[in-house]
């Protein structure tokens, strides 16, 4: 019984991140600026972070856990350093 | 469902609540991104994402949270830090990326952003809130 | 020994989450929660200083409880099909507090949550431009965040 609900919710959660993914991909490419295009770099970073915690779930296995932890550091570094890009036109002055 | 055989132990209830939290908060996820993909400007985007680092990753965290507890039958925390981190980097990241955004439009003399600058304020350098 | 004791103090809680609570886990954790402290006392940071810090919780569960119900307002925004009925737009606030820890926690507030975004902070005339998703009326929204947040805020921490 709960594993039949689980799978059920563990699958719509991995569907609708999935298709968030594909969104933040599609805004990615269309732009139409630059600063949209780290936005949803930054988007998809949070929502890739968000699938491997739910996959994490669904296998049971703490590891997708620090993976998500690195992604959403990583994400947070790359977003900044990004960000500072478009004002300065230089990451490190 | 042989993927699913390590939940075996979990009790009904916890299966309902964790996921009760992970619809709500793939749901939220899911609406934010729709709105970032849809909403006009760049400055009305800015707002879609943190549905999703608000209470997207809340109601994750929380449900992956409940489901280790009750599985471990210890308490199991560790995913808060993610909480924590995301509710603490997100606003730093969409600060920036505004500033960026509005020191941009500023270069270029776009005019829906322009009338809003107070007239004292130096045009050149975006080093104001340091 | 230790400057930074609510930061040593929530360096050992955080390593100790990641690894497990054992004896020798906890005594690297205060090994390395007192060197970082010493790396961060040579950074010489301001000191932040909270005044009430048992006002905190309150503040905590007023952001909580507006983060849900904005959560609320702007996915019904979102999905409130194609005819744009809402407006947005920016807003300047004067603000009172000074200390760069309550500006701080302020930004982090209003941008964390949904339909509001601190876009930059101006040192010289002390103002804020906000940008605002459904923006109805400018000085409510004056008035919100003047007195449900920043009040509190410089009761903390000034």
């Amino acid at each position: 019984m709960s594993q039949t609900i689980l799978a059920v919710s563990l699958t719509f959660a991995q569907v609708c991140l999935a298709i968030a993914m594909a969104l933040a991909a599609l805004r990615m490419s269309r732009g139409p600026r630059a600063q949209d295009r780290v936005l949803a770099l930054d988007t998809l970073y949070v929502n890739s972070m968000l699938l491997l915690m739910v996959f994490g779930i669904r296998t049971g296995k703490d590891i997708y856990f620090e993976a998500s932890l690195v992604i959403g550091m990583l994400g947070f570094v790359a977003t900044v350093a990004l960000a500072k890009f478009l004002m300065r036109g230089e990451v490190i002055e | 469902m042989n993927i699913m055989d390590h939940a075996v132990d979990l009790p009904v209830w916890a299966a309902i609540l964790v996921s009760f939290f992970l619809v709500v908060g793939s749901g939220l996820t899911l609406i934010g991104t729709i709105g970032f993909s849809r909403l006009p400007s760049f400055y009305e985007r800015i707002h879609a994402p943190t549905l999703g680092t608000s209470w997207g990753t809340g109601g994750i965290v929380m449900a992956s949270m409940i489901f280790f507890t009750v599985l471990a039958t210890r308490p199991v925390i560790h995913e808060i830090l993610i909480g924590i981190f995301v509710t603490v980097t997100t606003p730093v990241t969409l600060m920036l990326l505004a500033r960026a955004a509005l020191h941009r439009d500023r270069a270029e003399g776009n005019p829906d952003v322009l009338a809003e600058v107070s007239p004292d304020e130096p045009k050149s350098g975006p080093a104001l809130g340091e | 020994m230790l400057p930074y004791p609510l930061l040593s103090a929530s360096l050992v809680i955080m390593w100790l989450a990641l690894n497990g609570f054992t004896l020798g886990h906890l005594i690297l954790g205060c090994i390395v929660a007192v060197f970082a402290s010493w790396g961060m006392a040579s950074l010489r940071p301001a000191k932040p200083r909270l005044k009430k810090w048992y006002l905190l919780p309150k503040l905590v569960g007023i952001v909580l409880y507006d983060i849900v119900r904005s959560n609320i307002a702007v996915a019904s925004i979102i999905l409130g099909g194609h005819k744009r009925k809402f407006k947005s737009g920016f807003i300047t606030v004067p603000l009172d507090v000074e200390s760069p820890m309550a500006l701080a926690v302020l930004a982090v507030v209003v941008t964390s949550t949904p339909g509001t975004a601190w876009l930059e902070y101006n040192s010289l005339n002390r103002t804020v431009l906000i940008h605002v998703l459904d923006l109805v009326d400018e000085a409510e929204w004056q008035t919100l965040i003047k007195g449900r947040y920043e009040a509190l805020l410089m009761e903390i921490f000034e």
